[in-house]
């Protein structure tokens, strides 16, 4: 990508039980075609194995998605993984069926974006790029 | 993560400070000379480095997760690097294969690393090399690295591996074919995977002959059976690639192989850190356009 | 009707016979005026070729239809997928829809469920009761079926890997109402194979999985002979983004893998070939849809009949349930979703389903409210009284279009399924990963048309409102999982674990050995075993299946 010395690495992942994941492979592809390296993690994956994926995998920003509902237990779950690995650093990102009135607590959880079906691709993927720019700045910053 | 913390971090093992070095040595980051200059190179050189290729579909990534686990019962650290092809319009990558690997994730002696071919011409052997190197030192023996077996720089990564094994498996002709010339020649095992499928028996035999011309000729090629969704035939494949180890090391392939990877490695590396330098003397150069490309590229080379 | 001798025999040896047994909603259809509404209209002059592609309705190759006077006769059973948080919640929405209408219940189980976990396990975090009913034990199953008569109300239960344990727990609830087997109607979906390619809730690898499902085919064969034991499903496979064609040739070539499974178990074809159905997705391209349906009956009567010589004209059969596109549905102007889903069951209706949930209009936020829900079965129910669709036999039938479309999908679907045959077939092409390719080829490029704006999604990519009101969201409260999970404790400590344990140890013994598992498993349901125990012993005896990405 013009402009971008280093290629971001993303991981996505999904928590929980939720098998559909229709989602998260699309947004896999979307972000490779908007130059960056996504690792992706398959389905049924616990907190602690995506955490642990996205330390060994050096990214720079995780996207969850859950379209069971569980979302509220395991995407904070997943930063609290973060956090236990040494990897509070790293901004995580959500998707899935939420509804509006969830988006509080799990901003508050400190998950950075939240994204609703029938939002454009190119929204998600730039706040992708977005997450990973401020993850790189203050990785140069120390 | 500072400088100390990062050496300090890779001395200690922490899962961290590995992956941050990989990434760093990839993207050419100044630290790259400290990183690699720390490395504890007896590890290096005791490590097996372990190739595994093969066309998509034959079950590679089900296999390295079998291999895995097979030396994992034994206590053995592991690492892995699993290359993908980057997307030659977009530069970028969806690196699927660890999925396979997964169950695998929270246990701190398997390092699973994706990697992308990054389009590079070359460079793609340094940064691997370097990754098999900072996961050796690590402590990780076996290091595999894992690939389809297609283009010429995925070729030449093989050529980092002490040990190589081709797996492929029935129903998949059409690339068998087309991969027939290159990679069989560069594989010490070939392994038919899916070994109980309609079609595996045909297939190896073919392969017994492929192996015997190539014994014909002083090779020494084995031919495995396995049905890696079942974890059959892994630990005759593991005795397979420890014999061979021991082999090579005993005859002296093990030094050659080992020589000829850190000659293509120095290449590659003098070519990745003698680009900067070359760009922007051609910048420099002006924007005409006369005389021939090749002799304006010896030109700027006799300035270097 | 026209007259040709085919015609005449039709008439004759179908029709009448069934009009005999099953009478016709009335006695004239008429338009407002009087005038009449044909039963099936065919072409003028009857030829060879019509006879062979569609022939008449209720006869090979059932293009037009598996009965002869489809909804003349009756409507397509109304049965609405529902079932959330815990047990008796569940219960009180079943009962409200069969009070409001519906004329069949389709349990939606929670993921744990699904793919046996125990409320309590690790793994159910978060998920218990969300998008479904939480059962643990035949307790659970019991409050869920209280006061439903078992003998006159049929159940469709999506349930795959864990389905022989969840049927087991229906038989013994059944058993409990004095209802024998022999009387229980309903569908399990019992679909493994699109698990692995679509939906995600498989538990073993595939070769122990169709084991466990001949199994279930062999012991129902005996013991619930009225009970579908599988729902061959394209559904999910659509929703995961595949093509209407896609969805076809995967969903028949999984179909073509159960039967030879059955037959390699040794089991007579026309035993269990009349017992198989489908269930399809219908989409918005109305049309394309009506020719899928149509196109989907007459390939898999011809294989039934060529590839496996089957010879009642039952086992040809295909017959559907249908749902309305999920992936369809936006989570903007949420009000749209209501005329998408009329046009997606009108398309099933169209194309002769013989049961039909339509989705409601809040479901890309959140689980439906019970006001969306009743909504969704009024638009059936308008399509049914009101619309008039039904009061003729494949009413489309004989348009170009219409026909042109059916020809191809199966063409295009046939020979694709020629590619998995030679694939070394669908097993094999699923751990390939040809077929998960495939649908997410098809998923991205879609995408790709809708982020490009080509494919234009009212309210989304185009016509977009800002929206200020959100709707009022049914809502899983998270003391549902906490208290599952002390039913369940409670439940440990007042059975009797000493003849569990024994269940659970002939159970293991049967899994290792030929033994068909469902005796064993109905005792373990019986002793109160959990889903959970159960599938932990299959579970070491099979191994388990892991994401292949």
């Amino acid at each position: 990508m013009a402009g971008r010395s280093r290629k971001y690495r993303v991981l996505i992942g999904k928590p929980g039980l939720d098998g559909h994941d229709r989602g998260a492979k699309i947004l896999a592809r979307a972000l490779r075609d908007a130059g960056f390296e996504a690792v992706y993690t398959g389905i049924r994956r616990t907190a602690d194995e995506i955490a642990a994926a996205a330390v060994q995998e050096d990214v720079s920003a995780v996207g969850l998605s859950s379209l069971s509902g569980a979302h509220l237990r395991l995407f904070p779950a997943v930063v609290e993984a973060l956090k236990q690995r040494g990897a509070g650093d790293i901004p995580v990102l959500g998707g899935g069926v939420i509804p509006d009135e969830d988006l509080a607590a799990l901003k508050q959880a400190g998950i950075v974006e939240v994204y609703t079906p029938g939002t454009p691709l190119a929204q998600v993927v730039e706040a992708f790029e977005n997450a990973c720019d401020r993850h790189q700045k203050g990785r140069s910053g120390k | 993560m500072n400088r100390e913390d990062l050496l300090q971090g890779l001395k200690g093992r922490d899962p961290r400070a590995i992956a941050r070095a990989i990434s760093l040595v990839e993207d050419g980051d100044p630290l790259a000379d400290a990183i690699l200059g720390s490395l504890d190179e007896s590890r290096i050189e005791q490590a097996l480095v372990l190739g595994m290729t093969g066309p998509p579909g034959a079950g590679k990534s089900t296999l390295t997760d079998q291999i895995i686990a097979g030396y994992r019962a034994r206590s053995q650290r592991i690492g892995v690097i699993a290359i993908d092809p980057s997307s030659a319009i977009s530069g970028g990558a969806f690196l699927g294969d660890r999925i396979r690997m997964m169950r695998h994730a929270l246990d701190s002696d398997v390092i699973v690393r994706s990697m992308a071919t990054r389009g590079r011409l070359g460079g793609l052997c340094a940064a691997a090399g370097a990754a098999v190197r900072i996961l050796a030192s690590s402590g990780c023996s076996p290091v595999i690295i894992e690939t389809v077996g297609v283009g010429q720089s995925e070729m030449d990564i093989i050529r980092l591996a002490d040990v190589t094994t081709l797996v492929l498996a029935p129903g998949l002709g059409d690339d068998i074919q087309a991969m027939k010339a290159g990679l069989l020649e560069v594989a010490d095992i070939l392994v038919v995977n899916k070994a109980d499928c309609v079609g595996a028996e045909t297939l190896a035999m073919d392969m017994e002959a492929v192996a015997r011309e190539s014994r014909d000729k002083g090779g020494s090629t084995e031919v495995c059976m396995t049905v890696a969704s079942e974890g059959r035939g892994i630990a005759e494949l593991m005795q397979t690639v420890e014999a061979l180890e021991k082999q090579y090391r005993q005859g002296g392939e093990h030094a050659r192989r080992r020589q000829h990877a850190y000659d293509l490695e120095v290449l590659d590396w003098a070519l990745e850190l003698l680009r900067p330098e070359l760009l922007e003397k051609i910048a420099k150069s002006g924007s005409n356009r006369t005389g021939d490309p090749r002799l304006k590229a010896a030109g700027i080379l006799r300035q270097i | 009707m026209a007259e040709h001798p085919k015609a005449r025999e039709w008439e004759e040896k179908v029709l009448k016979k069934s009009l005999h047994r099953f009478p016709e909603r009335k006695e004239k259809f008429t338009h407002h005026g009087g005038e009449e509404v044909p039963r099936v209209a065919c072409p003028e002059s009857i030829d060879a070729p019509y006879v062979e592609k569609l022939g008449f309705p209720g006869q090979y190759p059932f293009t037009r239809g598996v009965q002869p006077t489809m909804y003349r006769g009756r409507f397509w059973t109304m049965r609405q997928y529902a079932g959330f948080s815990n047990a008796a919640e569940s219960n009180k929405r079943y009962r409200y829809l069969l009070e409001h209408g519906t004329t069949g219940l389709s349990v939606a189980f929670d993921l744990p469920t699904q793919i046996g976990y125990d409320s309590d396990d690790p793994m159910s975090v978060g998920e218990v009761g969300k998008v479904g009913v939480a059962i643990d034990s035949l307790a659970d199953m019991e409050v869920l079926f209280d006061r439903i008569p078992l003998d006159t109300v049929s159940t469709s239960m999506t349930i795959n890997a864990s389905a022989s344990v969840l049927l087991a727990m229906y038989v013994a609830v059944a058993e409990k109402q004095g209802v024998p087997g022999e009387k229980i109607q309903g569908t399990i979906q019992n679909d493994i194979l699109k698990e692995y390619v679509a939906r995600g809730t498989y538990i073993f690898p595939p070769r122990p999985s169709l084991r466990i499902i001949t199994d279930i085919f062999q012991w129902c064969s005996k013991h619930t002979p009225a009970f579908n034991t599988i729902s061959i499903s394209g559904y999910h496979i659509r929703e995961a983004g595949s093509t209407a064609v896609q969805e076809v040739a995967f969903t028949l070539a999984n179909g073509i893998a159960y039967v030879q499974a059955a037959l390699d178990a040794g089991m007579e074809l026309d035993s269990f070939a009349r017992r198989l159905s489908f269930f399809f997705n219908a989409s918005s391209d109305l049309l394309e849809e009506v020719a899928k349906f149509r196109a989907a009956r007459r390939l898999w009567a011809r294989i039934m009949k060529e590839r496996f010589s089957a010879a009642k004209p039952s086992s040809m059969m295909l017959r559907f349930h249908t749902q309305t596109a999920g992936n369809t549905l936006t989570a903007q102007q949420i009000d749209n979703n209501v005329v998408r889903v009329t046009l997606q069951a009108l398309a099933a209706v169209l194309g002769g389903t013989q049961s039909l949930h339509t989705n409601s209009r809040d479901e890309a936020l959140a689980l439906p409210t019970e006001d969306s829900v009743r909504t969704a079965l009024r638009t059936q129910q308008v399509i049914a009284y009101e619309s008039g669709v039904g009061d003729s036999v494949d009413p489309l039938a004989g348009s170009y279009f219409i026909e042109q479309l059916t020809d191809g999908i199966e063409a295009q679907a046939s020979e694709l399924i020629d590619t998995i045959d030679r694939a070394g077939g669908v097993v094999a092409a699923i751990e390939d990963g040809f077929v998960q390719r495939q649908i997410e080829n098809s998923a991205y490029d879609y995408q790709q048309e809708i982020e490009r704006g080509e494919r234009v999604v009212v309210g989304v990519n185009q016509f977009q409102t800002d929206e200020k009101v959100r709707p009022p969201l049914l809502r899983i409260d998270p003391e549902v999982e906490r208290a599952q999970v002390q039913r369940l404790k409670a439940l440990r400590e007042s059975r009797d674990n000493g003849q569990v344990q024994a269940a659970l140890a002939k159970l293991g013994e049967a899994a290792r050995s030929e033994a068909n598992l469902m005796p064993a498993i109905l005792e373990a349901v019986r002793s109160y075993a959990t889903l959970g125990e159960i599938c932990r012993v299959m579970r070491d005896a099979f191994g388990e299946f892991r994401d292949a990405g």
